[in-house]
């Protein structure tokens, strides 16, 4: 019988765990993805013999605790361990490090500054007030502040007595927060160019933007609103890659009834008087369901697999304006040994985090204006990993992998589209900046992969290899994700919804917008809610 | 001690003028003190050589406010708005120029849909600009602890806005508000020459670029001021407005005395009770009202030492360094503008070939350069007013950017090869340029802030960037026109609404003092 109660099209992570509550409810659910192999953009392959590339998304933190427990994903083999700290490398040979040990992070900034040793407190005090204050949003529906069906007043009178809760002061340099760049809110704490430049980065990550642009600071948040066993802020790895947790919802999904099939793209989303009907695959295959939820983002969903005669105008206006700048690329590179870094101490801990070779504003921002002038960063931000460090079965005994993800990666080239030497090119940068600081790097490498926006693009899914699913911009968060009067995860047509990171709460493996959209579908078919709503934890 | 004051204003700039006519209008006794030797504050006349005159900053008048005007009687006391409204030619160095009006647009390669998209774009915005509008003559809410006034006023804007816009416009507006006006205008149109045009409006007089979230902002914000007027250039440049509202001052019963520097708030008791003057003299009033930039009047004025930690903290924080500068010549007689007559040089001609164009003008101020390739907002008054040079010579007034107030390597060493630039770049849309001009002037943000008292040589008294907007401007605590110190107000462009020759700031201040004092 090829007939299901719901379809979730693709199975990266928020469709697999849409899909997931949706059968726990007891829905029939079937999820179809049209790569050979599930997880989306939280994968992890086997790309280069006896090495495990975790090549899109590489580190956790967002996964929200309450889905962790819910879908029993311990059970499922999921494991997430932080790995704790990161270090900048300056080119005078010198170092910052970012332990996770607060004592010994105090310290090392004392040693390039005792007023930002003594401004880390206030920084982190105020930041993670701002993360408390947004944390419960994660996990609920954003009101449309247009309207006024009781479901939005109130969940508009929760945002406001939330608000009202932070007392004035609070709420004025919240809202502040909200608008500011990442260089000006740093400015107003720390003087060290290089504490400075190695906080902003988060700011930055995923972002078609510079440390000057207003709306940096929120993406600070947006990196430090997650937390691993309740250390807010904190990062970790899954131990196997990202694909572990992928693998994990879809053993919630099967223990549930749920099916997968993948190689198997929709050519479109079929509707039959203004209701969904299911999807056709691209062989012609028609699969049944009155409820189609898309995991893809907001252009692909609207302008490549339905019908712009089943579409208001204004829903293929707002999707053709929908912001997906591509701004980052990756590499992933099989290490035939440890790459050695000889400015750290020996048996440095700080090799396990992330690695960071820009140590000013000025470097970043100028990584910006090669994007604006449509070429990659000539001296990059990476945010590089040696996840083999904290999890040795990603590589061969002795052996390790780096992840480097490369921020201000163009989707096209001022001189044209991307082709394999400008490939190259762009991965002979990354490589030559880090060899800089690492004199065996290069003799250790014995596969790289390379992936600019066009290879996410083309492999993943992604619009513009935006790891986002659009940009995070205020224009296009809470209400307006991805556009505004359909920030509700329903699409225009009644059965079709969306759950992907193009909605509310936006990227970075949460799962909250899948989890969200499993909500609004349960309760628009009468069904008992069996998501998370708010937080428990704070 | 000879006279008692019921307030002393601290600086004559048209915003201090404004609110020193109300107030003096209310009955108080009003005595006005500017440092410099003539009324006006940026907003003057200046004779830059002699029988040369131009508007020593903003020289085009769009947002002087309607119910000020009114208000005031400006008219009566000599505010000439005869002018004709001028159009904005956006030039291109080929000779097929741009002009834009107010509802229009025309050019040699604009199309039949790019005329329409352009009408229709500047009724969205002028629809959400008139939502926001109202609020530019009013007192911003406070967002807690302020009482039902307050809450009322707040609910009222939400109000104002649901059933002003509707609900697909108010979609509209919350989605553009936070935008970027590169993005906006490549959604609607084509013309790249056009984009450039209208994205230099965004950011004339701001530290921002295009593609900077907020600029959707600053843009409906110039179109809010101006609703109700068209760009004019002022007969007898911008002094003939600031010395109409001195006027108006005047003659209600205000007292305005010059070359007389404020050194210091007098404090008593943590109030402010006076101020003392350069000279030591004292003054005391009731009450005291700066119209000097917000960092000018708590740190300079007031002193840290006197305000409390973390709101000193905060007024140091506020961002005003000036990137814009204003440079001024003489012209033997009118250049020749390539596909240009001559009696088109009175209107705006600006320099933002695309938006790339301004884009890149600016990245080289954020490492502390000048623009290699500056933009531009030219204006030539002397065409239309012959008053302001001597017979068949003209004036050229030109806001440059960018020109960042801390330039590295500083400006006496770097002028000259700017002011170049602005030569090279005007002589490649007037290719005899430089055979015309004689003698420049170049006021720099450091000179802006030396001439005119304003920090950074901000035009704005602070940058006008979402945190720093409305209930935020200066910083909360204070954007009601109120300040921690009891009895010192602000009324500059440091304080809601903001810079531009609005008088709003001015009006708004007298509102608050007034209402206060019942």
């Amino acid at each position: 019988m090829n007939s299901y109660d719901a379809i979730v099209i693709g199975a990266g992570h928020n469709g697999l765990t849409n899909a997931a509550y949706l059968a726990k409810s007891g829905l029939k659910v079937l999820i179809v993805e049209r790569n050979p192999y599930i997880g989306g953009a939280s994968v992890s392959r086997e790309l280069h013999e006896g090495w495990i590339y975790t090549n899109c998304s590489y580190v956790s933190s967002l996964l929200r605790p309450e889905i962790y427990r819910d879908l029993n994903l311990a059970k499922h083999g999921l494991q997430v361990v932080p790995f704790g700290g990161g270090v900048t490398l300056t080119q005078s040979g010198d170092y910052l490090g970012s332990y996770s040990n607060d004592e010994a992070r105090r310290r090392e900034y004392a040693r390039h500054s005792l007023h930002d040793a003594d401004a880390l407190d206030r920084f982190s005090t105020d930041v993670m007030r701002y993360c408390r204050f947004i944390r419960p949003f994660l996990l609920r529906t954003p009101a449309d502040p247009t309207s006024f069906r009781p479901r939005d007043l109130s969940e508009l009178f929760f945002l406001g007595k939330k608000l009202y809760e932070l007392g004035e002061e609070e709420l004025y340099e919240f809202i502040r927060f909200f608008t500011m760049s990442i260089a000006e809110f740093l400015d107003e704490y720390f003087e060290c160019e290089l504490v400075k430049a190695a906080l902003s980065g988060s700011g930055l990550i995923g972002t078609a933007l510079g440390p000057y642009s207003p709306g940096t600071a929120y993406v600070l948040l947006h990196h430090y609103m997650g937390d691993i066993d309740g250390n807010v802020g904190e990062w970790g790895l899954a131990r196997g890659g990202m694909g572990s947790i992928a693998k994990a919802l879809a053993g919630a999904l099967q223990e549930h009834g749920g099916e997968i099939r993948t190689g198997a793209p929709v050519a479109q989303i079929r509707v039959r008087n203004a209701r969904t009907k299911g999807v056709v695959l691209e062989g012609g295959e028609e699969i049944d369901a009155p409820i189609v939820v898309s995991n893809l983002d907001a252009k692909r969903t609207f302008l490549t697999i339905m019908d712009p005669k089943d579409l208001p105008d204004e829903v293929l206006e707002r999707a053709r304006n929908f912001k997906i700048t591509g701004s980052s690329g990756k590499l992933n590179i099989a290490l035939d040994g440890r790459p050695e870094f000889p400015q750290l101490p020996a048996g440095c801990p700080l090799l396990k985090g992330d690695l960071h070779i820009t140590e000013n504003f000025e470097q970043l921002e100028r990584g910006y204006d090669d994007w604006k002038n449509g070429t990659w960063s000539k001296w990059p931000y990476v945010d590089m990993m040696i996840p083999t460090l904290t999890d040795p079965t990603m590589a061969p005994p002795g052996k390790h992998m780096m992840s480097i993800f490369v921020q201000h990666c163009p989707a096209t080239l001022a001189d044209g589209g991307w082709t394999p030497d400008k490939r190259e090119a762009f991965g002979q940068t990354v490589i030559d900046a880090i060899a800089t600081f690492s004199p065996n790097f290069k003799d250790l490498i014995l596969h790289t992969e390379i992936r600019t926006p066009h290879e996410i693009e083309a492999e993943v899914g992604l619009t513009a290899g935006n790891i986002f699913q659009g940009d995070l911009s205020f224009d296009q968060l809470m209400f307006n994700r991805p556009f505004p009067g359909y920030a509700q995860y329903r699409g225009p047509v009644k059965g079709m919804y969306m759950c992907g990171s193009t909605t509310h709460p936006g990227g970075g493996v949460s799962a909250a917008p899948g989890t969200n959209a499993a909500r609004e579908i349960l309760a628009d078919l009468g069904r008992k809610n069996i998501t998370p709503e708010d937080f428990g934890d704070d | 001690m000879t006279d008692r004051y019921d307030v002393l204003i601290i600086g004559a700039g048209h915003n201090g003028l404004v609110c020193a006519a109300y107030l003096a209008k209310a009955g108080w006794k009003v005595l006005v003190l500017e440092r410099s030797d003539q009324p006006g504050g940026a907003a003057i006349t200046r004779e830059f050589a002699p029988g040369f005159r131009v508007s020593a900053c903003a020289h085009i008048l769009h947002m002087l406010q309607a119910k000020v005007i009114r208000d005031l009687n400006l008219k009566a006391h000599g505010l000439d708005l005869g002018g004709p409204s001028i159009d904005t030619i956006a030039l291109a160095e080929d000779g097929n120029h741009l002009t834009i009006r107010q509802r229009s647009i025309e050019g040699a390669q604009v199309t039949a849909a790019e005329k329409a998209a352009y009408a229709a774009f500047i009724e969205r915005m002028e629809r959400h600009a008139k939502a926001l509008a109202p609020q530019l003559l009013k007192t911003p809410p406070r967002l807690a602890n302020a009482g039902l006034a307050n809450a009322m006023q707040l609910a009222g804007m939400g109000w104002g806005i649901r059933f002003g816009l509707g609900k697909k416009r108010m979609q509209d507006f919350l989605r553009i508000v936070g935008m970027n006006i590169y993005d906006l205008l490549d959604e609607v149109f084509e013309s790249e020459a056009l984009k450039g045009a209208l994205a230099l409006d965004a950011v004339l007089g701001s530290a921002m670029e295009p593609r900077m979230p907020g600029t959707v902002l600053t843009y409906l914000y110039r179109l809010a001021g101006g609703l109700k007027s068209t760009l004019t250039l002022p007969k007898g440049g911008m002094g003939s407005v600031t010395a109409a509202l001195a006027d108006a001052a005047t003659t209600f019963g205000a007292e305005i005395r010059t070359a007389v520097p404020v050194e210091r708030v007098l404090l008593e008791g943590g109030r402010a009770v006076g101020v003392v003057l350069a000279g030591g003299e004292e003054l005391r009033a009731l009450s005291v009202i700066s119209n000097a930039d917000p960092k000018t009047t708590f740190l300079k004025l007031v002193g840290a030492r006197n305000l409390e930690a973390g709101f000193a903290h905060r007024i140091g924080n506020l961002r005003a360094s000036g990137r814009t500068a204003k440079v001024h010549m003489v012209l033997n007689s009118l250049p020749d503008f390539t596909g240009l007559e001559q009696d088109a040089l009175g209107n705006r001609l600006i320099v933002a070939a695309s938006r790339k164009y301004v884009e890149d003008a600016f990245n080289h101020s954020k490492y502390g350069e000048y623009s290699d390739q500056p933009v531009m907002e030219i204006t030539i008054p002397s065409v239309a007013d012959p008053s302001l040079a001597p017979a068949g010579k003209h004036v050229l007034s030109a806001i440059v950017q960018y020109a960042p107030f801390d330039l590295k390597g500083g400006w006496d060493a770097h002028k000259d090869s700017f002011v170049e630039r602005v030569v090279d770049v005007i002589s490649a849309y007037a290719p005899d340029f430089r055979d015309k001009m004689t003698l420049v002037e170049c006021l720099t943000p450091v000179d802006i802030e030396r001439e005119f008292g304003m920090t950074g040589g901000h035009w704005h008294h602070g940058e006008l960037a979402l945190d720093q907007l409305f209930m935020m401007r200066p910083t909360y605590g204070t954007a009601q026109y109120r300040t921690p110190i009891d009895g010192l107000y602000l009324c500059g462009a440091g304080a809601h609404p903001g810079g531009g020759v609005m008088g709003a700031a001015g009006h708004n201040a007298a509102q608050a003092i007034l209402a206060g004092d019942k």
